[in-house]
């Protein structure tokens, strides 16, 4: 495919809002999880869960977009002088030449969560606050973006649950190839909701500590939330050292609703049609940031799939254990990480695992080491057997 | 306005799929938009999903026997191996029903919701569904962009189809809500249209389409309840290309995608 440059990018996860706290946190090799005092929520479970979301004020105008996922869409854009170089590509392309591409999987639905709890006792009727459109709704995040900056041209939501944002940059990147557009807000969002942490629960993929990616004794996921966003041009605006977007590759498991491929066959199809777009080889990658959402069968499906492609050559890690796992966010906040990785020249590890599991043969990073990193892969895959990868390298 | 591409956003229908309250199938969505049968007030008749394995086929809700009726239906019009396709599905919001069971346990002291609806919950549904039903390993885009979501679909199929050169298959379909969210959001029934692209005309090419944008109103139905159709379920914002294709007819449609931004349709019948 034709590169893109990431002339900016951003994230806000449990490790602190943007990039220099993320990567502080990262090579401390700490993480943000901490036991569920969420909402309501009574779960013996750990979350990832970002710092005064709740505080965030919508300008007036925007005030019908107003929830906790839209807060933390704000609280990302404004992060990182990120919103300035949105404002910026606008001003150089136009109103109707940057387009939105946002991931997300449950997007407000803690809204309409909160507002069943109010529902009138003589009719069941829900609130007369609760607007289903720019909250509820699974474009609500990415209508709010393009109306946080009056844009005038396409965009959309991309809902695959875990892979949402990891394939936005595969359809944002599809459009700047066409020349419909000149630049791309892409990125995800999604926050912390019941449906998530009790659906997670009630499906037993929620560990009764932080999650330990590849472990051994690794017993489910950590659920967490996160802004991630990335500005999408062309890569002759490409500065040197800058990120640059190099392949991406999608598929699917056709096998089953919330459990991988056992062998990790969409996985492994999803790395080689990235390898294949970026036109590179196997041994071109530095560094895997794996999907590792610490399940047993996930990080086993995608153990084996990595390893069938990059046998022990390539050293790899789940971040996960730091950030918990952001579901639809999950693509941009990795997509951040390798770029990270690209540019400091820090492969980050993977905290809260202990061992990793003997039945899996890979290069896994208990810890954080430096390292040149020419060229990064990140896996993002979901329920539905949804699969996305992406490679990022960097500008000469 | 204009999206200056460099490429033209052109591909070939090769076949149709198409359900909606009252029209079943594409051939009775035809004979009523060519003005050959009147349209008749009925909700929607959603089959029973035959490619699914049984237990699937049991859990199957009412968006996973739309999708696959429709995109199946387009994929035998065409000729099609599903097993081997690309595929975009488009849609305004996912299971409305299981969306409000959730909800409502939720709001109760019993939060153990069934797993099997919170796998179900997630908005590509539908979409994993089709893959175990059809087998197809092939990139499958699940979008949403409300009442936007026909054409913000069609846009990434058309992307695909033309960096990829490759055919794929749009499924575009919306499903209602129970109360109290229907007051909220009040899709009527279940309707959707699934259009199987080519990047090269073929013979059995039904027409040749260019999509660009406009900042012109959209083309409305004359019929009154057609164009009630098209104004109150999303996918059907597509029912204006859809009178050209039944009429074999040529010409340009514009059509609702995004305010102020519009696609216009440039249709060459085959």
């Amino acid at each position: 495919m034709t590169p893109f440059v990431l002339s900016s990018f951003t994230a806000t996860t449990c490790l602190g809002r943007g990039l220099a706290a993320t990567r502080q946190v990262l090579q401390q090799g700490h993480s943000g999880l901490q036991p569920c005092n969420f909402e309501s929520v009574n779960l013996d479970t750990w979350i990832g869960e970002v710092t005064a979301v709740d505080d965030e004020k919508l300008p007036e105008l925007l005030a019908h977009y107003d929830c906790r996922n839209n807060r933390l869409s704000q609280m990302g854009l404004e992060t990182d002088g990120f919103a300035d170089r949105v404002r910026a590509a606008i001003a150089r392309y136009g109103r109707d030449r940057v387009g939105v591409f946002l991931g997300t999987s449950t997007a407000g639905i803690l809204q309409t969560e909160l507002a069943y709890r109010r529902r009138d006792p003589a009719n069941g009727a829900l609130p007369d606050d609760f607007i289903y459109r720019t909250t509820h709704n699974s474009f609500s995040l990415a209508e709010f973006t393009r109306d946080y900056f009056g844009l005038e041209g396409m965009a959309m939501a991309i809902s695959t649950a875990c892979s949402s944002s990891a394939k936005v940059f595969a359809a944002a990147a599809r459009q700047m190839t066409l020349g419909t557009i000149d630049a791309a807000i892409v990125g995800g969002v999604d926050t912390l909701c019941l449906t998530t942490l009790y659906g997670f629960a009630s499906l037993q993929l929620t560990s009764n500590q932080a999650c330990r990616p590849y472990d051994a004794a690794r017993n489910g996921i950590s659920v967490g939330e996160a802004a991630a966003f990335a500005l999408l041009e062309r890569a002759d605006q490409a500065t040197p050292g800058a990120v640059l977007l190099l392949g991406t590759g999608e598929s699917s498991d056709a096998y089953h609703m919330s459990s991988p491929h056992p062998e990790g066959l969409g996985a492994k199809l999803a790395m080689e049609a990235a390898l294949r777009s970026a036109n590179l080889a196997v041994d071109a990658i530095d560094y895997i940031n794996l999907h590792g959402t610490a399940t047993p069968a996930n990080d086993a499906a995608e153990g084996k799939a990595v390893g069938a492609l990059f046998g022990q050559r390539v050293p790899c890690s789940s971040t996960k254990g730091a950030t918990g796992h952001t579901l639809g966010a999950a693509g941009a906040v990795e997509a951040v990480i390798c770029a990270l990785a690209l540019q400091d020249g820090f492969l980050p590890g993977s905290p809260g695992t202990a061992q990793l599991d003997p039945a899996i043969s890979l290069q896994y990073l208990l810890s954080g080491r430096e390292g040149r990193v020419r060229h990064a892969l990140s896996n993002s895959f979901g329920f539905g057997g949804s699969n996305c990868s992406l490679i990022f390298g960097i500008a000469p | 306005m204009s999206l200056a591409q460099t490429s033209p956003l052109t591909a070939w229908i090769e076949g149709i799929g198409f359900l909606a309250p009252g029209l079943p199938d594409w051939p009775s969505a035809r004979a009523v938009l060519c003005g050959e049968q009147p349209l008749t007030a009925a909700p929607s008749i959603l089959p029973t999903p035959a490619s699914l394995p049984p237990a699937e086929r049991r859990r199957a809700s009412r968006v996973v026997k739309l999708t696959l009726a429709i995109g199946l239906e387009a994929a035998a019009h065409a000729g099609a191996d599903v097993s081997t396709l690309a595929t975009v599905f488009a849609a305004s919001g996912a299971d409305g029903h299981n969306c409000h069971a959730l909800c409502e346990q939720l709001a109760t002291d019993d939060r153990q919701i069934s797993p099997t609806r919170f796998h179900n919950s997630v908005h590509n549904a539908a979409a994993g569904y089709w893959g175990i039903a059809t087998h197809a390993m092939a990139p499958c885009q699940v979008i949403c962009a409300y009442d936007a979501s026909f054409g913000a679909g069609l846009l990434d199929a058309l992307g695909q189809l033309v960096v990829d050169q490759q055919a794929i298959l749009l499924i575009a379909y919306d499903s209602e809500y129970p109360e109290p969210l229907h007051a909220k959001r009040d899709t009527p029934d279940c309707g959707g249209i699934a259009l199987l692209l080519t990047p090269a005309r073929s013979q059995r090419s039904l027409a040749a389409i260019t999509v660009s944008s406009s900042s012109a109103p959209a083309d409305r139905l004359a019929h009154a309840g057609l164009e009630q159709l098209r104004t109150t379920i999303p996918a059907l914002r597509s029912l204006p290309l859809l009178q050209k294709l039944a009429n074999g007819q040529g010409g340009s449609v514009c059509l609702d995608y995004l305010p102020p931004m519009q696609l216009q349709i440039d249709i060459a019948p085959c």
